[in-house]
């Protein structure tokens, strides 16, 4: 018997180091070659990592969200002898396949590289096993015909061979094509298509998902919507705006709400919190790190403005466009992309009347932001037209309660209504 | 340090990525080309051709020789045939040399950037080349692995002095008076049948109980006949063991026994392995097949955006796999969609006289449990092959016993080489027995013969 580590792979793209998502192994259990033993993610992917052996899982060298280097041991694994004496460095397995195929016995040597070659001393009657080629499997047709499916997205199994032995023909292929299974059916009318196109969920996807249906299934969600006024809000904006330093970015108004959470956060401290729901404690935190959902090529990544309270409101635009520009190009780090307590989901212009935003987990809170519209108010004598916007705000309704989320969002309202508030010393 | 980037990087200029290559740069990928030594690869500079350029010299020498010795049925004599190796082997050079231009012009015309040098992986993006003018880093979004194989060595019989592999056999300006062959397989036995009609005493050991284990039994006696007519010595189930105290000898061993067989040059052919160290693999950390790379069916590893084609994923080693990889790999990373479809991979082996494959054997056939009508024609009956001398051998069709779908071709005899395009073309062309029996085949040719091994196999052949 022997025993064989499996060590952290580079995942590539200069990672030095993966969380550990997802164990498939535990101790005891058998494994075979190429069987997925662990998931592990980097700021943009998750990786699975297969098994190069076949034997039984000794030891694993970490626990799920543990963080791991790149070339940490991982797992061992007890395997059988034969497989043991290449296992090191893994690279004479080639060798001892080779030498199966032509074994010219040889007397035993030590030094690593003879090592594959000494443990077979004994030639291999049976000729090195070929690839057989199935030919039961695969649809008959010729070349032109199968490139001509391929580039249809046909699937040749699909259709129906009407030549020799079953062949598939050009003429099956019109046929079928004819019928509008196809996508590249005849342009002339409407046409039926029942063509699936299918997408391999990897990646950031593939985390975004995971991510979404943790908190979708665990975080029993309470969402509340609020209508603010935002004219004094624009107005001191546009005056800042136009007022501001070459040096400084521009205001949008998330700096503002970010300020204003800063200071809710600071009399309500409940919501800027996180829940571990296994220890049952919930950590209220007296930095408020502010995520921001930002839509990327990618996909949705959330980009952390750390330490809001610390920060101006010049400053949280400026880390919020660097943050925003990192995410979108790809070169955020890992720091960068986790350890929020709150979370704001903003889509601008297009950003509804209202909407469910889904909470960050294991964050309590989350703030959408709507989109602003000038609006008739009523303001006692007349309507007048104001610049109205909807706050569509979710809660963990373990942690938070109906009227506490009440009290947050009306705090909120009253700050950014009379945004003199947010700036306020004391 | 200098930076470039590319669409799509090819590491390796052999024929899978060569092929590569030019095939992107036709469809308007931006490509550039990594190689250390010379554009062609293992097939262009060490094997296929300068191996074939040698058995050919060899043949026309033995012809010679046979015609001197007063044999020759044809009634031709000569006196005193010779041959100065050290210019056979500067014509063989002169060929390489022109296809190593040609190769690079192809390269240059279609627009490939072409760099010089040892490549080594950075990351799964990036590779960085050692060359003449510095060190070149290469951004890449695609990466094609084309880094090939080289043959394997034995612990005992290291390369170097007078054991030599396949590329030493092919650059000898001498011939050996004895050459020992270790490893029967097709590599050893051309070289060792080329070297036999050159002149030297050959001896082939082979660990398995028979030559060409590849091929059945059928297909490889023809050419045992062959290599007992050049005075070409083999043992089978033998072993070799080390060069002996004055290295003009091998030690060998068959069960048991020990015996020296003489050698001035030991060639070791035990077969090939894959490049995969020197390049900065170990970077990237890829998932391998029993030392190979492993690949999915449209050339992919297991890292995105990293493709492997070619000897460096493993069997069958040949260059027209690995050009087939090449083309469709390049049509993938230009967006076309392309997965690996092919039927068969035609296999010739160039020994005398030459073995030709397609498809199944009728024993792979029987065990992937198929029922198979087997035709088999001799040329013997054939009258083309009468009156070239080349009446050995003969070509075998297996086909579906219910509808006559053609599974596979074979032949062993003189010239099938040329044949394996017709036996690849019915293959994936989904031919039936009728339909080889139904093509008119021209008169007088070796083509006759598989003409006829379909009419066999359907129960009717005309000339037997």
């Amino acid at each position: 018997m022997g025993e064989f580590t499996i060590k952290m792979p580079d995942v590539g793209e200069g990672v030095a180091e993966a969380e550990l998502v997802e164990w498939h192994v535990k101790p005891g259990d058998p494994v075979r070659e190429d069987m997925v033993l662990a998931a592990v993610m980097t700021d943009k992917a998750t990786v699975e990592i297969p098994s190069p052996v076949s034997g039984k899982v000794l030891w694993l060298g970490a626990e799920v969200g543990d963080t791991i280097a790149v070339k940490a041991p991982l797992v061992r694994i007890e395997t059988s002898a034969e497989a043991a004496e290449a296992a090191p460095d893994s690279v004479p397995e080639a060798l001892a396949e080779k030498v199966l195929d032509q074994p010219v016995a040889v007397s035993s040597r030590s030094e690593a590289g003879a090592a594959a070659q000494a443990k077979r001393p004994a030639p291999e009657p049976a000729p090195a096993p070929r690839e057989t080629p199935s030919f039961s499997a695969k649809p008959l047709a010729s070349p032109a015909v199968r490139l001509r499916a391929r580039e249809s997205g046909i699937d040749l199994r699909q259709v129906t061979g009407t030549g020799p032995a079953g062949r598939i023909t050009h003429e099956d292929l019109d046929l079928f094509l004819s019928r509008g299974a196809g996508p590249v059916a005849a342009p002339a009318g409407l046409v039926r298509k029942t063509a699936v196109e299918e997408v391999k969920m990897t990646g950031l996807r593939r985390r975004i998902a995971e991510k979404m249906s943790l908190s979708a299934s665990r975080i029993p969600h309470i969402t509340y919507v609020e209508e603010v006024d935002m004219t004094a809000l624009e107005d001191l904006r546009a005056t800042m705006n136009r007022e501001r330093k070459s040096e400084q970015a521009k205001l949008t108004i998330l700096p503002f709400l970010m300020r204003a959470l800063v200071r809710t956060a600071a009399e309500l401290p409940g919501v800027n919190a996180t829940f571990d729901d296994h220890a049952g404690i919930i950590h209220r935190h007296s930095a408020v790190h502010i995520g921001v959902a930002t839509q990327t090529p990618a996909g949705l990544m959330v980009p952390v403005v750390r330490h809001a309270e610390a920060r101006g409101i010049w400053d949280c635009a400026t880390e919020l466009s660097r943050l925003a520009e990192a995410a979108r190009t790809g070169t955020a780090t890992r720091d960068e992309l986790t350890g929020s307590t709150i979370t704001i989901s903003s889509l601008g212009a297009i950003g509804g009347i209202a909407s469910t935003p889904v909470i960050n987990h294991p964050e309590v809170a989350i703030v959408g932001v709507n989109k602003i519209a000038v609006r008739p108010v009523w303001d006692g004598a007349q309507f007048v037209p104001r610049k109205i916007m909807n706050l569509s705000s979710s809660f963990d309704h373990r942690v938070i309660d109906g009227w506490d989320a009440a009290v947050f969002v009306q705090r909120l309202k009253t700050l950014i209504e009379t945004p003199a508030l947010i700036f306020v010393e004391g | 340090m200098k930076e470039i980037s590319c669409k799509l990087l090819v590491l390796g200029a052999g024929p899978g990525g060569y092929v590569t290559a030019i095939r992107a740069a036709q469809l308007g990928v931006n490509t550039v080309i990594v190689e250390k030594a010379k554009a062609g690869g293992t097939c262009l500079n060490v094997g296929c051709i300068p191996s074939k350029a040698l058995i050919h010299a060899a043949e026309e020498y033995d012809k010679l020789r046979t015609a001197a010795s007063g044999k020759s049925p044809l009634g031709l004599s000569l006196n005193a045939p010779a041959i100065d190796l050290g210019r056979t082997i500067a014509w063989k050079d002169g060929i390489v040399g022109r296809l190593n231009s040609g190769v690079t012009g192809l390269l240059k015309k279609a627009g490939v950037k072409a760099v010089i040098g040892e490549g080594r992986f950075v990351d799964g993006k990036t590779v960085d080349v050692e060359t003449e003018t510095g060190l070149q880093r290469i951004r890449a979004e695609a990466l094609v692995i084309a880094t090939g194989s080289a043959p394997i060595e034995l612990p005992d019989l290291p390369f170097g002095g007078n054991v030599i592999s396949s590329t030493q056999a092919l650059a000898l300006t001498k011939i050996p008076e004895t050459l020992a062959v270790v490893g029967g397989g097709y590599i050893g036995l051309e070289l060792g049948t080329a070297f036999a009609k050159l002149g030297s005493k050959v001896t082939v050991l082979e660990a398995l109980d028979r030559i060409l284990p590849q091929y059945d039994a059928d297909l490889s006696k023809p050419v045992m006949k062959r290599l007992g007519e050049l005075g070409v010595e083999v043992f089978t189930g033998t072993a070799a063991k080390r060069l002996s105290a004055d290295r003009r000898g091998l030690f060998a061993e068959e069960n048991g026994r020990a015996f020296e067989v003489p050698a001035e040059k030991v060639l070791v052919t035990v077969g090939r392995g894959p490049v995969t160290e020197g390049w900065g693999l170990e970077e990237i950390d890829l998932d391998r097949s029993g030392g190979f790379i492993r690949i999915d069916d449209q050339c992919r590893t297991s890292m995105r955006g990293i493709y492997a084609i070619g000897d460096v994923t493993g069997e069958p080693m040949l260059a027209h796999r690995a050009m087939a990889q090449g083309e469709m790999v390049a049509e993938i990373v230009a967006g076309r969609k392309r997965s690996w479809d092919k039927r068969c991979i035609p296999a010739v082996c160039f020994t005398d006289p030459e073995i030709v494959g397609a498809g199944l054997s009728p024993e792979e056939a029987r065990t992937a449990g198929i029922d198979t009508r087997i035709g088999q024609f001799p040329f013997q009956a054939n009258g083309r092959a009468m009156t070239t001398l080349s009446e050995d051998g003969f070509v075998r069709v297996v086909a579906r016993a219910d509808n006559h779908l053609v599974l596979g071709i074979q032949a062993v005899g003189h010239g099938v080489s040329e044949l394996s395009a017709t036996f690849a073309l019915a293959i994936e062309m989904g031919a039936r027995l009728e339909d080889i029996a139904g093509t008119v085949h021209a008169h007088p040719t070796q083509s006759e013969a598989f003409q006829e091994a379909a009419f066999k196999a359907l129960g009717h052949a005309l000339h037997i």
